[in-house]
């Protein structure tokens, strides 16, 4: 039996194309006050802070250890931090809160795409010794699974830029989206994905707040209790899966209950079309359910905070309202190698 | 916490560490990690069945020039359909992984978790690797070392300490070393002198009194007390674990002895009911990358009044037939492969209470405590287990 966990604030940057004028920190920090101010807790009173970001984006050994200065990790405080998106630092830290050892979290995510080529830059996720070499980009490898997905009759062309039509259309609502409204689907970026397919390259970042029992009805109105979470990995190698298929979303949201009772509402982490497609399969999505009413990341994606950002938006939702049972799923990986589902519900209005 | 449950209590029953050397070159990333994984489940006498989820560590990617590089390793160590999760917290990382996959179990996630951490040195440079370019650093330090120098030299004027006690650490540590067949270097010839006339790199520290590059990984298997009772071996059980983190750079910060590093042991004593970790501790594994380390930690740590840790040292209370024997395994001294360091200290404190230490146990030891630290001395990780479960 799992210590009932909610997600009590969220909070995210206004997604750019470059920030050049902003160090990670200081792009950071306005979304760690804005998410504090929300819950009237201050630095010293968060029981465990946990992050997500890669050395890779920022182009430096040990990048997250200035980020810590953002936090005002001063007296010390309980801290870890992953190497990947910040959905699994929010994982991270709701072990945390089952262990008891803590009642509060603050999580946070940042990642600037602009100083490099992210295309290239991702290809250093792959197997060193037989892909890597290879170069093969992060676009080049959405294709591949696009066009498996084509080929198995699942979408077509039209129906993928629906997706990224609709996308953008839902994004013009939020007003931290880097495109927002009717974006040209554009020419073939690699075959057949179009620029529109693709998601948008920028920087950002972003942070929620967790609370356990009782402190969580304290720090927010209506908080978002985390009815399962649960995340699963594939193989690497592209070869032994079906990429058409996302077996451990299914999993992952078997595990978090996910099936257990219909969602109404689900942030899906898509950065491109064809994976929406996949996702929606894997997790048996109706046309009922409102899929990424945010956008999701085919409107904004900054690297390694994309996933968190859609536990938030998913929160935020229940938050104010606007849903009861919503999904949540973040991705890390070519081709949705690894995937993380949680299952956020409000109380009964 | 009215609401929380109570913890799971944690047992560590399996161990695997690979012979830990400058290049592994007969194995892939993926050889390597899979040899400490097989390690320790053949230790806990499980399969990968056994196993419910994969909890990596490693220090910056950019090491082996691999990014996030569990993506690449969720194949060999059998994670395809479970829960995989990176850990990076600097050098720390060993045993901030432990410590999260620990409380996997404590929170009643999962029942049994294989724990991993790992650096292959050789496929880059980690000194020019830690040598970070202009803007982000002015080009004053070359290594770990010059960052590290100074504040070794502040602890000496502080502690009045003799110039020796570095080399005494470095005497004692290399020579621990010769009795774990893990240990990296291995130098049978081995004497004080030759440690006191070795070049001098970043003034006070010499190169005898330095780390190596390692290539290395180490695993751990955790799991349950339904998982503990069918154990194979005795197993270690965690009294208690904690992290805590300061920013690099602050006016006011203690360099020499930082609050962090304090307040994560006072966190973990707590938690284990240590009142007085100098008389109810029996061995110590800690992360001394320069020899000087040593004594500020037994201060840091509460094993000695401010500017009395040295003493320990000099009187051979931290060697291994002392009173309190002080990195067993040749600490990182003799072995590093950065990412794995932190764990490689979890693993050699949960080695003695199980008894299972060889050549290098301390006869009887029933608690034992193991610490990493990384960054800019801002980044702790500590447990402490027992050879008996926690009461209460």
């Amino acid at each position: 039996m799992n210590r009932d966990v909610a997600i009590v604030a969220f909070g995210q940057t206004d997604h750019l194309r470059r920030s050049d004028e902003l160090s990670e920190v200081e792009m950071l920090m306005p979304v760690l006050h804005e998410v504090l101010a929300a819950t009237g807790l201050r630095t010293g009173d968060i029981g465990f802070t946990c992050s997500g970001s890669s050395d890779y984006l920022a182009g430096r050994a040990f990048s997250f250890t200035m980020a810590l200065d953002g936090v005002g990790a001063w007296p010390p405080i309980s801290e870890s931090h992953v190497e990947t998106d910040g959905a699994w630092a929010l994982y991270e830290a709701w072990v945390k809160l089952q262990t008891g050892d803590a009642d509060t979290a603050l999580v946070y995510a940042y990642g600037k795409s602009s100083p490099g080529s992210v295309r290239d830059v991702l290809t250093r996720q792959l197997d060193p010794y037989y892909l890597a070499p290879l170069w093969p980009d992060s676009v080049a490898l959405a294709a591949l699974q696009a066009q498996a997905l084509i080929d198995a009759g699942a979408t077509d062309e039209q129906d993928l830029a629906a997706v990224a039509a609709r996308s953008r259309d839902a994004a013009a609502g939020n007003p931290h989206a880097q495109l927002r409204g009717p974006v040209p689907h554009g020419d073939y970026l690699v075959r057949p994905l179009r620029t529109g397919d693709c998601p948008p390259i920028g920087d950002g970042a972003a942070a929620v707040v967790l609370a356990a029992g009782e402190r969580a009805g304290e720090l927010c109105g209506r908080p978002a209790w985390i009815r399962g979470i649960d995340h699963r990995i594939e193989a690497h190698g592209l070869g032994v899966r079906d990429l058409t298929d996302s077996p451990s979303t299914r999993l992952a949201a078997e595990r978090a209950g996910a099936f257990a009772r219909p969602v109404d509402t689900a942030e899906l982490h898509a950065p491109f079309t064809a994976q929406e497609v996949v996702l929606r399969g894997a997790l048996r999505l109706g046309d009922d359910v409102t899929v990424n009413p945010s956008g999701g990341a085919l409107a904004a994606n900054p690297v390694m905070a994309a996933g968190l950002i859609r536990l938030g938006e998913a929160a935020a939702r229940i938050h104010r309202g606007a849903s009861d049972r919503a999904l949540a799923h973040a991705t890390s990986g070519p081709c949705l190698q690894q995937n993380l589902v949680a299952v956020l519900e409000g109380d009964p209005r | 916490m009215s609401d929380a449950p109570g913890k799971e209590p944690v047992a560590v029953v399996g161990i695997g560490q690979t012979k830990h050397v400058a290049a592994r070159r007969d194995v892939s990333i993926a050889g390597l990690v899979r040899e400490a994984a097989l390690g320790a489940l053949a230790d806990a006498e499980l399969t990968w069945a056994g196993v419910d989820a994969v909890v990596i560590g490693k220090a910056p990617d950019f090491f082996e020039g691999v990014m996030m590089p569990e993506l690449y390793l969720a194949d060999a160590l059998g994670a395809v359909g479970k829960p995989m999760l990176r850990v990076h917290t600097a050098g720390s990382v060993g045993g901030s992984t432990a410590l999260v996959a620990a409380s996997l179990v404590a929170g009643r996630v999962h029942g049994t978790v294989l724990t991993l951490a790992f650096e292959k040195q050789s496929e880059s440079n980690a000194m020019w690797g830690l040598s970070l370019p202009v803007p982000f650093q002015q080009p004053l330090l070359a290594g770990a070392g010059g960052f590290f120098a100074p504040h070794v030299r502040a602890y000496m004027r502080r502690s009045g300490a003799p110039e020796a006690i570095g080399s005494l650490v470095a005497y004692k540590d290399r020579r621990n070393a010769l009795k774990n067949p893990c240990a990296h270097l291995h130098e049978h010839d081995i004497t004080l002198e030759k440690v006191q006339a070795s070049p001098m790199l970043w003034d006070p520290i010499r190169y005898s009194e330095t780390c190596p590059s390692s290539d290395g990984a180490c695993a751990m298997v955790l799991t349950d007390r339904a998982g503990a009772a069918r154990a194979p071996r005795p197993p270690a059980w965690l009294h208690g674990g904690a992290m805590r983190s300061e920013p690099t750079m602050f006016a006011g910060k203690d360099f020499v002895s930082p609050r962090a590093g304090k307040d994560c042991a006072a966190d973990v004593y707590r938690q284990a009911g240590i009142a007085d970790p100098r008389r109810e501790i029996d061995a110590v594994e800690m992360y001394v990358p320069f020899s000087w380390y040593e004594p500020m930690w037994l201060e840091n740590l509460g094993f000695a009044a401010e500017g009395e840790g040295w003493q320990l040292t000099e009187s051979g209370v931290t060697e291994l037939d002392g009173d309190l024997p002080v990195n067993m395994s040749g600490g990182v001294l003799s072995t590093n492969p950065i990412g794995a360091s932190g764990m490689i200290r979890f693993a050699e404190a949960a080695l003695q209470v199980r008894g299972q230490a060889g050549a290098h146990q301390v006869p009887g030891a029933r608690k034992a405590l193991g610490h990493a630290y990384g960054g800019g001395s801002q980044f702790f990780a500590m447990w402490l287990v027992g050879a008996e479960p926690p009461t209460g």
